[in-house]
């Protein structure tokens, strides 16, 4: 399979290619990729991306991937209807 | 990292940046930015991302119209092979108050006095650009066609890759520790990663410019203030402009991609810190579906903060600092930094190499705090 159409980010349509450009830049922090190509900013907000990028930044950068600092895990934990924070159960049907 | 350097920028957002870039491609050499974390870490990187020239002061309204016919032509003036995403959908702002309507004329009048083509529609009249709205309660509106808002990563890459194309050095990672000043001039800059010698600096350092500011015995009057914000899935474009209500405190754009940006500003005391809440959630939500009731069946996807660097008049603070030679200031956007990048970077960098200014920014200067000649702008979320 090649990288172009190896998908890192499923939610934002992210390659490897794509991925491994970046870094080729000089971008080698998790934070900027993801800002640059929306890798893990999708509607999963990076449950299969985080880990899979983690280990191409590793091996690009020679780094142990415990020595890369993760981006940051915001809530909500998932994807949640305004009306149902509201408290409104109306809309159910649709969900 | 270098050694010396002709000018020392701290501070790596977007006005950090076009200054770098602005300087370096007016033949500055040796130009360096130093950032403390990684590139999009700051104010910018956190940002609602509107580019607005519906002010309600002539200083906001001429920074707001030049900065607009940049961001028109920034891919092609910075070569930038990627895109800024600037999509000019125009700005709808809502007046929901007696008072807000007769601020609105007073706006338009002062506006078009400056060019910009904004207009006053009455709320039916609003529902031909934004079908969707509730128009409920709102007593009038302006719209200006030519504003919108872009993506403030790619503004950043741009402005970063002509930065560094043109020689200027951007350090990540990178924080300022101490600064040099001898006989009230600047000699260099102490970072975690080494030190500069240099005789200019510029405090493009946001909520942080007050603390920068202080390690060179200058009063930088700034404080940070937290803004939350969220996004939404992305759903099919219904919102063509950026929704903004003063008195109802709110502004919501969706973005090229189809995911909807929202924030309102906080009633909070000085504060660095910027985790996110419940509580802006579920006010968020009740101000979304108030103008939009569209938006209760759409999926918010995350929530995050960062900080407003806030002037005492809401407005910029450009120029020199007062106590030592050598320090430019480049700070105190009060939630507008990105939008006044473009600009920013190209003022400074005209000051800084001792041109005449494309705008005069001689009333922007810090010494006006001390004269009380403060500029206040009105129309501030």
């Amino acid at each position: 399979m090649t990288k172009s159409k190896t998908i890192i980010c499923r939610c934002e349509d992210v390659t490897l290619e794509e991925i491994e450009a970046v870094i080729e830049k000089g971008y080698t922090s998790m934070d900027e990729i993801k800002r640059i190509t929306r890798c893990g900013m999708g509607q999963c907000q990076g449950r299969t991306c985080r880990t899979l990028l983690l280990a191409e930044l590793a091996r690009a950068t020679k780094t142990h991937p415990n020595d890369i600092k993760v981006t940051t895990y915001r809530p909500p934990v998932k994807n949640v209807k305004m009306s149902v924070i509201l408290g409104g159960m109306e809309d159910e049907e649709n969900s | 990292m270098k050694k010396t350097a002709e000018v020392v920028i701290i501070g790596g957002g977007i006005s950090g940046l076009s200054i770098a870039y602005n300087l370096a491609s007016r033949g500055m050499r040796d130009v360096v930015v130093l950032e403390k974390s990684y590139l999009f870490s700051g104010s910018t990187g956190r940002c609602g991302a509107g580019v607005r020239q519906q002010w309600g002061t002539e200083m906001n309204c001429a920074l707001g119209k030049a900065t607009c016919e940049i961001f028109e032509n920034l891919n092609e003036i910075l070569d930038f092979e990627d895109d800024i995403e600037f999509k000019q959908g125009g700005y709808l702002m809502m007046a929901i108050t007696e008072k807000e309507v007769e601020q609105f004329k007073k706006n338009i009048e002062l506006q078009h006095s400056m060019g910009i083509p904004s207009i006053m529609l009455t709320p039916r009249e609003a529902l031909d650009i934004v079908p969707e709205l509730n128009i409920e309660g709102i007593l009038a509106c302006t719209f200006c066609h030519k504003d919108g808002h872009a993506n403030p990563f790619k503004t950043m890459q741009a402005y970063a890759e002509a930065a560094r194309r043109h020689g200027a050095e951007i350090y990540t990672y990178t924080e300022v520790t101490g600064i040099d000043v001898e006989e009230n001039r600047i000699k260099g800059v102490h970072t975690n990663n080494g030190y500069i010698s240099t005789e200019k600096i510029v405090i493009a350092a946001g909520a942080w410019s007050r603390q920068v500011g202080m390690l060179a015995g200058c009063e930088v009057p700034v404080r940070p203030e937290r803004h939350q914000i969220l996004v939404t899935e992305p759903v099919n474009p219904i919102l063509g402009p950026m929704l903004m209500s003063f008195a109802g405190n709110i502004y919501l754009q969706q973005e090229p991609g189809g995911e909807f940006i929202m924030g309102f500003g906080p009633a909070e005391h000085e504060t660095f810190n910027i985790s996110s809440t419940w509580d802006f959630v579920e006010t968020m939500c009740k101000k979304a579906t108030r103008y939009l009731p569209y938006m209760k069946n759409v999926r918010i996807v995350r929530q995050w903060a960062g900080l407003y660097e806030m002037s005492p008049d809401a407005q910029p603070i450009l120029g020199k600092a007062e106590e030592v030679e050598g320090v430019y200031l480049a700070t105190g956007f009060s939630g507008h930094g990105f939008m006044f990048g473009p600009i920013t970077g190209q003022l400074m960098a005209e000051y800084i190499l001792g041109f005449p200014t494309t705008l005069p920014i001689d009333k922007l200067d810090v010494g006006r705090f001390k004269r009380g000649e403060l500029i206040f702008e009105p129309s501030v979320v």
